[in-house]
């Protein structure tokens, strides 16, 4: 849109990747005299909205620089030899695949900055809060714009501490364990990744991501692509999640604090999908052709065992926990993703990215949501949260106790009784605070999938690409994986309608306490998300645009 | 007819001479130096190592062999080749870092140990350390094997009175002795089979014996390795490091665990590669099935440490350098399968620098923490960043390094290239093995790492630490850090030849 030469380009994106990292070294020393700030929490606190600032913009300006005419050409390329003894280059680079994920990464992680700013999270000091949030930032970043295959795991790598730490140290009940099965799960799955990485790249001679997309798997065998795909794509289904690998996610999500959840949900599991399109596709094709009717397979069980987990998690007296709940969604909602990478067609793989990103702005916002209920309730609980409203009917003191409520048995002995008592009640968000309620409805509906918003045109052109599967694929199998999705969709539409009706509606009754409406830092975290949501599922051609040439030319025969 | 006096290249062989003069000097100095001076022989022995350490600068410029056969043959038994100098750097400089930490330990020790013998010891053992990699003669390699080990017995059991040092060094001595008296039977077959001790020479011979003398060649090849597999403590020759490693003083531990591994695999590399290729497929099955046996071993009982046991870090330490024996294993096996020979050791001796760089520093905050809880469990650790961040950071990031995360960049890429060797030759299942060891050694590297941040039980109490301890620990930081920038610096060992 803009002209920007090319060596500003380079710059821009290698500080994107370096810059976090610097930043959080930074948070580590003292602040230097000036910008002390009221307090060390606070400038460190700022440090970070500063840092991830500073990141985002330099993202906006390379989205302005970008070749919109070409985006399946490489742009901002550096490549800059490391470690030759394992042939590993410093190789960035984005096209309009990489870009817009690129960009989400940017804007949610300064996003969770500026809302710790103003709500710093419970736990430790926020100085190593600030410093990890910077890690992870650089980890994931890296994570799109590198294009060698060791450098990606590396990459990959990088996320894994950080997120352990945040989810342990800044979490919710149970956290610890969480925080463990989370990284021993994605650890256990990378390892065998990197076994994948190391074959395809010892068997073609490179491991620069470009020249093996551009060779598209010609110099390996099909055998050699078979065991790459198996490998590389566990450790990949795992960070997705797909099922049955996910059963590590909904602990994480429940566990995590709210801007770990957000980063988690928005950021994280796009890192796996990203890799299939990215690595798998155009490097192991046959490889690929394969494994690509199990893993829409899989990725519609996913869909359709999301959708029922959620059921179940908000039925009347489940107790079930909303982030669990929102977490399953996710299962879900990758699940399309998957299914759309898993056609091979240029629409299931576009619609994949779409749904990515969809994914990304939608499940953020929730999770933010969710993160401002229970600030304000102190529960996640449904059913603590829909009694909510009827304060003096249901049991007392359910909401009054934030921590006793959250965890599942807080108030086991009385809830069966009380939940029957409570039946046709709502957490009356809509009377109480009318704004939170609207945001809460308005995030469900984008992720059920409305028309007009942007958590459509994913799952509808993946849903295309499954109808008309790329050639060699088995076509009828692949109708029945559309169909069965197609329900998965009405499904995910039930559930989300439930909680709306169970958190949102209902009479509120005077007794109930008061809840603070959305704050004005929330509406600043918040618009950015909710405008690109509309904004995706008016404008759907703006992330298209970028994305289908790429993806034409990815699985015609890589990137030039 | 030429003279029969081999010539001697005095430069080529100045790295363990020197180590060794200096330690016999030292020897001597202590009968004559009065108590409060004392504190001089340590400082000299760190000054002679850093002096062996200078004197391989000379040795860059290219191969040098001595002590060659006059008649029949340009056969060596001494050769500074590459490999010798990487492999000698890594001895000395962990001798010197040990010595470091030795300074202190012998301060704190106040005279209950007999200092003049004590870096007599040591020099010795780092002399014969560092003569072994250069050895290119069956009979030179046992000799230069039993150096390195006799002094260290004496090491492990220098505590006098303490009867788990004692018991320490009993364990150690009886098993190390029935595995050098196993290699050596498996010597005097390989010269019974070629009739030579040259290790070039045995690998043109041995690969056309008599058919009569095949299976003597065969026992000879394994009974050899089994001297070179204990002293890096594969499977089953593990069973003393815990108990060792405990019972002796810090320094002594740190020393065995780098500076021994270092012995053991080089030795291994010499056997395997330059001595036995021939028999690629009798050792090389044999070291996959032990280096995942090794592995597997030393990551389970590190996981099974409980935080409050006493010496828990020093066993936790001792249980995942027999694990990371088993990675320096997978490359020298891949050996075995591989037409590079020479860059799949060249994993193994990249990794090898890593593990030393990261573990001693591991061992010099260890020391740090023992001096202010000398009960030194896991346990202690907890909340060590409130009272020293800087010290914390520093053993977090060796810690990671260990287990081969982020920001641990240089142990993951180290472990990389063990698990390329080993895709390279077609290992899969090693690899696969290997894969799940790293998830388990994750699990105990990241419980002690969390623990560090860990708000502190009670009052911490900062203390000062003393000059040579904190010399140690920003060595093996700045290496660490600076290997993370540019793991070029180590891993190229692994893309070139070494001999």
């Amino acid at each position: 849109m803009i002209d920007i030469s090319e060596s500003v380009m380079q710059f821009l994106l290698a500080l994107i990747v370096v810059g976090p990292l610097i930043g959080a070294a930074a948070a580590l020393l003292p602040a230097p005299p000036g910008l002390k700030g009221k307090s060390p929490d606070q400038a460190v606190l700022r440090h970070g909205v500063v840092v991830t600032g500073a990141v985002l913009v330099a993202a906006i300006v390379l989205a302005l620089g970008f070749d919109h005419s070409r985006p399946s050409r490489m742009q901002a390329t550096t490549d800059i030899s490391w470690i030759p003894a394992l042939d590993v280059r410093i190789h960035l680079g984005i096209d309009g695949i990489s870009l817009p994920l690129l960009v989400l990464t940017a804007l949610l992680t300064f996003l969770c900055a500026l809302y710790s700013y103003f709500k710093t999270p419970a736990g430790p000091s926020p100085k190593a809060f600030v410093a990890l949030l910077l890690v992870l930032e650089t980890g994931t970043l890296a994570t799109f714009a590198v294009l060698d295959l060791l450098l990606f795991f590396l990459a990959f790598e990088t996320v894994l501490v950080p997120m352990y730490f945040l989810i342990a140290r800044w979490g919710g009940a149970g956290r610890r364990a969480a925080a463990w099965k989370f990284i021993l799960y994605t650890l256990l799955g990378s390892v065998v990744m990197l076994l994948g990485l190391l074959l395809v790249g010892l068997n073609s001679g490179t491991f620069d991501m470009v020249a093996l997309a551009t060779d598209n798997g010609r110099s390996l065998t099909t055998s050699v692509q078979v065991v790459a795909v198996l490998a590389i794509g566990i450790g990949l289904a795992v960070k997705t999640p797909m099922w049955p690998l996910h059963s590590w996610l909904p602990d994480a999500h429940t566990a995590a604090p709210t801007v770990g959840s957000v980063l988690l949900a928005g950021v994280l599991l796009k890192m796996g999908t990203y890799g299939f399109v990215r690595i798998l596709l155009p490097v192991a094709p046959e490889g690929m052709r394969t494994f690509a009717p199990y893993l829409a397979a899989f990725a519609v069980v996913g869909i359709v065992y999301g959708s029922l987990a959620c059921l179940s998690l908000a039925k009347q007296g489940a107790k079930g926990d909303l982030k669990r709940l929102i977490a399953y969604s996710s299962v879900g909602h990758m699940g399309f993703v998957l299914l759309g990478i898993a056609t091979m067609s240029p629409t299931g793989v576009n619609g994949a990215l779409f749904a990515n990103i969809a994914h990304g702005l939608i499940t953020g916002l929730l999770f933010f949501l969710v993160g401002a209920v229970k600030d304000r309730t102190g529960t996640t609980d449904l059913d603590a949260l829909s009694r909510a409203a009827a304060g003096t009917r249901s049991v007392a003191g359910a909401t009054g106790a934030p921590g006793s409520a959250g965890s599942t048995s807080g108030t086991g002995g009385t809830s069966g009784t009380g939940s029957t008592g409570a039946a046709g009640t709502g957490g009356a968000l809509y009377s109480r605070a009318p704004r939170l309620g609207g945001l809460l409805s308005f995030a469900a509906v984008a992720s059920l999938g409305l028309p007009g918003l942007g958590g459509f045109w994913g799952e509808m052109l993946a849903l295309f690409g499954a109808f008309r599967p790329a050639e060699g694929l088995s076509r009828p199998a692949f109708l029945v994986f559309m169909a069965v999705a197609a329900f998965g969709t009405l499904l995910t539409a039930a559930y989300l309608l439930v909680v709306v009706r169970r958190v949102c509606m209902g009479p509120a009754e005077r007794e109930s306490p008061e809840l603070a409406d959305v704050r004005t830092y929330e509406f600043a975290a918040w618009t950015p998300l909710v405008v690109l949501t509309v904004v995706a599922g008016l404008w759907p051609r703006a992330l298209l645009g970028l994305t289908d040439p790429a993806v034409q030319q990815l699985l015609s025969g890589g990137t030039r | 007819m030429s003279s029969l006096v081999q010539s001697v290249d005095w430069l080529a062989i100045a790295p363990p001479t020197i180590a060794a003069v200096v330690g016999l000097a030292v020897l001597v100095a202590d009968l004559f130096l009065a108590d409060a001076r004392k504190a001089l022989l340590g400082w000299s022995s760190v000054a002679g190592l850093a002096l062996s350490l200078l004197a391989l600068l000379p040795l860059l410029d290219g191969d040098r062999a001595t002590f060659c056969r006059v008649t029949g043959g340009d056969a060596c038994s001494y050769a500074a080749d590459r490999f010798t100098l990487v492999v000698q750097l890594l001895v000395l400089g962990g001798a010197l870092l040990a010595a470091l930490l030795s300074v202190t330990a012998l301060k704190d020790a106040d005279r209950r140990l007999p200092e003049g013998e004590y870096w007599f010891l040591l020099l010795s053992s780092a002399a014969g350390a560092a003569l072994l990699p250069a050895s290119r003669d069956l009979a030179t390699l046992i000799v230069a094997l039993e150096v390195a080990s006799l002094p260290a017995f004496a090491l492990v059991g220098i505590r006098h009175g303490d009867r788990r040092s004692s018991e320490a060094a009993l364990k150690f001595f009886l098993s190390s002795v029935t595995a050098t008296a196993v290699s050596l039977l498996g010597v005097s077959f390989v010269y019974a089979t070629t009739g030579t001790l040259y290790l070039t020479e045995v690998a043109g011979r041995i690969g056309d014996v008599d058919g009569q003398l095949h299976t003597l060649a065969q026992t000879g090849v394994v009974l050899t390795l089994v001297g070179f597999a204990f002293k890096t403590a594969a499977v089953p020759f593990h069973f003393w490091v815990p108990d060792t490693y405990v019972g002796a003083p810090l320094p002594i531990a740190a020393y065995l665990s780098v500076v021994g591994k270092a012995v053991g695999f080089s030795g291994l590399i010499l056997v395997t590669v330059v001595a036995f290729p021939p028999y690629a497929g009798v050792w090389g099955p044999a070291l996959a099935v032990l280096a995942a046996l090794t592995m597997t071993a030393g990551n389970v009982g590190a996981l099974r440490q409980r935080a409050t046991r006493a010496h828990g870090a020093v066993r936790l330490l001792a249980w995942s350098s027999v694990g990371q024996a088993g990675y320096l294993l997978v490359p020298i096996a891949a050996a075995a399968y591989t037409d590079d020979a020479e860059g799949a050791v060249g994993s193994t001796v990249a990794y090898a620098l890593m593990y030393a760089a990261v573990n001693l520093g591991a061992f010099a905050i260890a020391a740090l923490v023992a001096r202010r809880s000398p009960l030194n469990r896991v346990a202690d650790y907890r909340g060590l960043y409130a009272s020293h961040p800087v010290t914390a950071l520093v053993l977090a990031f060796f810690l990671l390094c260990l287990a081969g995360l982020p920001p641990g960049v240089v142990g993951l890429f180290a472990k990389v290239t063990v698990f390329s060797a080993a895709v390279d030759a077609g290992l899969g299942w090693l690899s696969v093995v290997m894969a799940v060891n790293v998830v388990i050694a994750l699990v105990y590297y990241l419980r002690w790492t969390a623990l560090l941040f860990r708000a502190p039980e009670g009052e911490t109490r900062k203390h000062r630490v003393p000059a040579p301890l904190t010399a140690a620990i920003a060595l093996t930081a700045v290496l660490g850090v600076a290997l993370s920038g540019a793991p070029q610096l180590i891993l190229r060992f692994s893309d070139t030849g070494l001999f």
